[in-house]
């Protein structure tokens, strides 16, 4: 999945001070800030930074106040002149431009939406949304009729004559945000764009953003001090920290998979029921049964893996038909009734379903759930145990071996527990020595993803049910890996 | 012990000759204009009846003030009770030298004020200038302008010119460089040029900082019409002068009063002028 790259910017370097060169040349050297900060009295904005953004992409830029984030974003449009460095939008260097190049670029590609609304105070506003087209020379008529649908966009129609000061601060940033919108550029800079809303206005503002941005398919660089926003918003984020980026990843590999101590406590906290997604959290679907294969293999398999219930797949696609009973099977293997009527259907959820809206669904499921794309291939499966040990992570990413104890100290019940209620329960919940391989546990590289259930001991009398069929594994054993659709999530 | 006496006088005198004899002809060139541009004006002032005048006056008060009842109503008390002292033909005559003195130290003050304000170098250059221009003792610089444009109106005005100035200087540059940053980024970022950034952003922002540099410049030129008065200037002031060297109380708190109706009528007009 080849994306467009819109913009790239490449070893950028701030440096604020009269001798931006020396500093360079330290920095080269390896001093640290501080020392440069020392001996210079220069401060360094942005170091050496590098990064691609794609095509439509919402590109959001993270960090603590000061780490350098609006000094980068008013790099991109050169309100800030970068010291060092090239940024290509579409492949034109603007670092290198002349005025009136760049003055060509700033009116046909580039947005900018500022924290503080930043409205002409002396205009209406249809005039503050079509002053991108007014200094552009565009007709009247024609600059109105263009800011009229830009304000509409943003559901201000009705107050094109309204005066800026009439405006609470949530119909303000539309404005901001029709005025960026009015010229129609490819790439939006929103600069902290939300944060002086109060939180309601704001989280409808993101949604908002999320809409339009679905509609609009512009390329968004988003800065935001804000986690949450940033998680919400952003395809993918860049964490920044005194100048430099340490992370860049989507909301998914930050919070799973933090790069260093600084990511993982700034992700610390953050619910992530709302970020991680069922992608995140499921297992490899391990194992399954073709659908060609038949209730002794199925049987054969359960019984293997110590499982009570199976998802029966088609094809190499893994198009899932639905999931088999052991009962089922096994009562099957008696009556000789045909494989296909056995096969349940399960509710399932796509790949990229948040995980607070699993839990409800898996709380009140009696089997795995299988996590199912739009082409009904099987990704692969959730499981209780998964989704609280996920969660669990959010109380100390930075410590693994707590979280341990976390998951399989709350007694998960774990794959165990699909099987049929009746017979097993209460017996096969998961004691805490019996789950090493939970997911969470020494997984902090992030290796969620593809990691096979642990295997579970399941109790005597099922085993002993299995021995009654004895006979018939033997039989279809050899033609059960050739049907067999493993691995490759 | 013995440090020469620096001949500060002597050179300021020797520059004033120097510029009189080598600049005489520019010097009586500017003259002429400015005195033309005096005449002109008093002629336009008084070209209508007093009644028509205050009429046109006190309906644009009215305006001017936002349907300013109060406004219109005192501007109109306040000329009929100069006419009545018979005062109108000195007080169009010092209207006349006061508000061609204020254009000019507008149209040459504006600019300059943004001009320091977009750039450091004479914004430094020009402030202990500006200093000099407000504290100096007017008197002090009457003596120069008295040699360069002799007897008159004009150097009235240019006195008056140096003195009202430095406001409007400080208040436009304070102005442009009080228009908050995001403002100027705004600008900046949609790809406005250099001079649509001033004329569609700044200035319009620093209006109300501007309109009250114009205000203060209008109210110091009002203030110095006596002062003008002593190297022949005429007008009001000349009439406050006459009625102190002959002690004529009456005479010179007629004349004063009448200064005072239009310093506090012009006050109030450019104060409402300014949007807010
Ligand atoms: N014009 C400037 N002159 C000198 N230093 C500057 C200037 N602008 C920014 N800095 C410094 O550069 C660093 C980065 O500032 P920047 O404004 O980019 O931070 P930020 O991440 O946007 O922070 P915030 O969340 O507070 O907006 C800070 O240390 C700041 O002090
Ligand atoms: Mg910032």
């Amino acid at each position: 999945m080849d994306r467009k790259v819109k913009l790239e910017i490449r070893n950028i370097s701030k440096i604020f001070g009269k001798n931006p060169l020396k500093v360079i040349s330290l920095l080269d050297k390896g001093y640290s800030k501080d020392e440069i900060f020392e001996e210079t009295k220069q401060t360094i904005g942005l170091n050496n930074v590098s990064f691609e953004v794609y095509e439509g992409e919402t590109f959001v830029i993270m960090g603590l106040s000061g780490s350098g984030k609006s000094t980068l974003l008013r790099c991109i449009n050169r309100l800030i002149d970068p010291t060092t460095g090239s940024i290509l939008i579409d492949g034109q260097d603007i670092a290198s431009m002349d005025a009136e190049a760049l003055r060509k670029i700033r009116r046909s590609k580039l947005g900018m939406v500022f924290q503080n609304f930043a409205l002409l105070p002396h205009r209406t506003v249809l005039d503050n949304v079509a002053y991108g087209l007014e200094i552009q020379g565009v007709k009247k008529e024609e600059r109105y009729a263009k800011a009229g649908i830009a304000i509409e966009t943003v559901g201000l129609k009705g107050h094109q004559q309204s005066k800026i000061t009439q405006l609470s601060g949530g119909m303000k940033q539309r404005v901001g945000l029709a005025r960026a919108l009015a010229n129609d550029p490819d790439i939006l800079l929103m600069d902290e764009a939300f944060s002086a809303l109060d939180p309601l206005i704001r989280s409808e503002m993101q949604d908002e953003l999320l809409s339009l941005e679905d509609a609009m398919q512009k390329t968004i660089i988003f800065v935001s001090h804000d986690l949450d926003e940033a998680l919400k918003l952003g395809d993918r984020i860049a964490l920044m920290k005194d100048g430099e980026v340490v992370q860049i990843g989507t909301p998914e590999e930050i919070l799973t998979n933090p790069a260093d101590s600084y990511v993982s406590k700034f992700v610390a906290g953050v619910d992530r029921s709302k970020v991680l997604t069922a992608e995140a959290v499921m297992w490899r679907p391990e194992p399954l049964v073709s659908i060609n294969s038949g209730p002794r293999v199925a049987v054969q398999l359960m019984k293997e893996h110590g499982i009570s219930s199976i998802f029966v797949v088609e094809g190499k696609n893994r198009l899932l038909k639905g999931i088999l009973m052991i009962d089922d099977a096994v009562d099957a293997l008696k009556s000789k009734k045909s494989f296909e009527s056995l096969i349940r259907d399960v509710p399932s959820v796509p790949p990229e379903m948040p995980l607070n809206e699993i839990i409800p669904l898996i709380a009140g499921s009696e089997y795995p759930l299988p996590v199912v794309n739009e082409s009904g291939k099987l990704k692969g499966i959730i499981v209780r145990g998964t989704v609280l040990g996920a969660l669990a992570m959010s109380e100390d990413t930075g410590d693994t071996s707590d979280l341990e104890t976390e998951a399989t100290g709350a007694e998960v019940k774990n794959t165990a527990e699909i099987e049929s209620p009746e017979r097993i329960s209460g017996e096969n919940t998961v004691e805490s020595g019996n789950a090493p391989e939970s997911p969470v546990s020494g997984e902090a590289d992030g290796e969620l993803k593809g990691k096979a259930p642990p295997e579970i001991k399941v109790n005597r009398d099922l085993e002993n049910k299995d021995l009654e069929n004895k006979d018939l594994e033997n039989k279809e054993t050899g033609s059960v890996d050739k049907e067999l659709e493993v691995n490759a999530c | 012990m013995l440090i020469p006496r620096i001949p500060i006088g002597d050179s300021v005198e020797y520059a004033v000759d120097w510029i009189d004899d080598y600049f005489g002809v520019v010097l009586d060139l500017i003259s002429d204009q400015l005195d033309f541009l005096i005449s002109a004006l008093k002629d336009a002032l008084l070209f209508l009846p007093p009644e028509l005048f205050i009429l046109g006056l006190s309906i644009f008060a009215y305006f001017a003030g936002k349907r300013n009842v109060k406004l219109a109503v005192g501007t109109a008390v306040g000329f009929l009770l100069i006419q009545n002292m018979g005062l109108w033909v000195l007080s169009m005559e010092t209207l006349a030298l006061v508000l061609s003195s204020a254009m000019l130290a507008l149209v040459i003050g504006i600019p300059v004020g943004i001009l320091s304000a977009k750039n450091d170098f004479l914004n430094h250059a020009i402030r202990p200038v500006l200093d000099l221009m407000q504290t100096m003792p007017s008197f002090v610089y009457l003596i120069p302008a008295l040699i360069f444009f002799g007897l008159g109106n004009v150097p009235g005005m240019i006195a008056t010119v140096v003195f009202s100035m430095p406001p409007t200087i400080r208040l436009t540059n304070l102005g442009i460089q009080q228009v908050p940053k995001e403002l100027v980024e705004v600008a900046e970022a949609f790809g406005s040029t250099g001079w649509q950034k001033l004329v569609k952003v700044e200035l319009p922002v620093a209006l109300p900082t501007i309109m009250a540099g114009v205000n203060q410049c209008i109210m110091l030129a009002l203030s110095m019409v006596v002062i003008a008065a002593m190297i022949g200037a005429r007008g009001l002031g000349y009439q406050v002068l006459f009625g102190i060297q002959r002690v004529d109380i009456g005479l010179g708190f007629e004349a004063g009063l009448g200064i005072v109706i239009i310093a506090v009528v012009l006050d109030r007009i450019t104060q409402h002028l300014s949007p807010r």
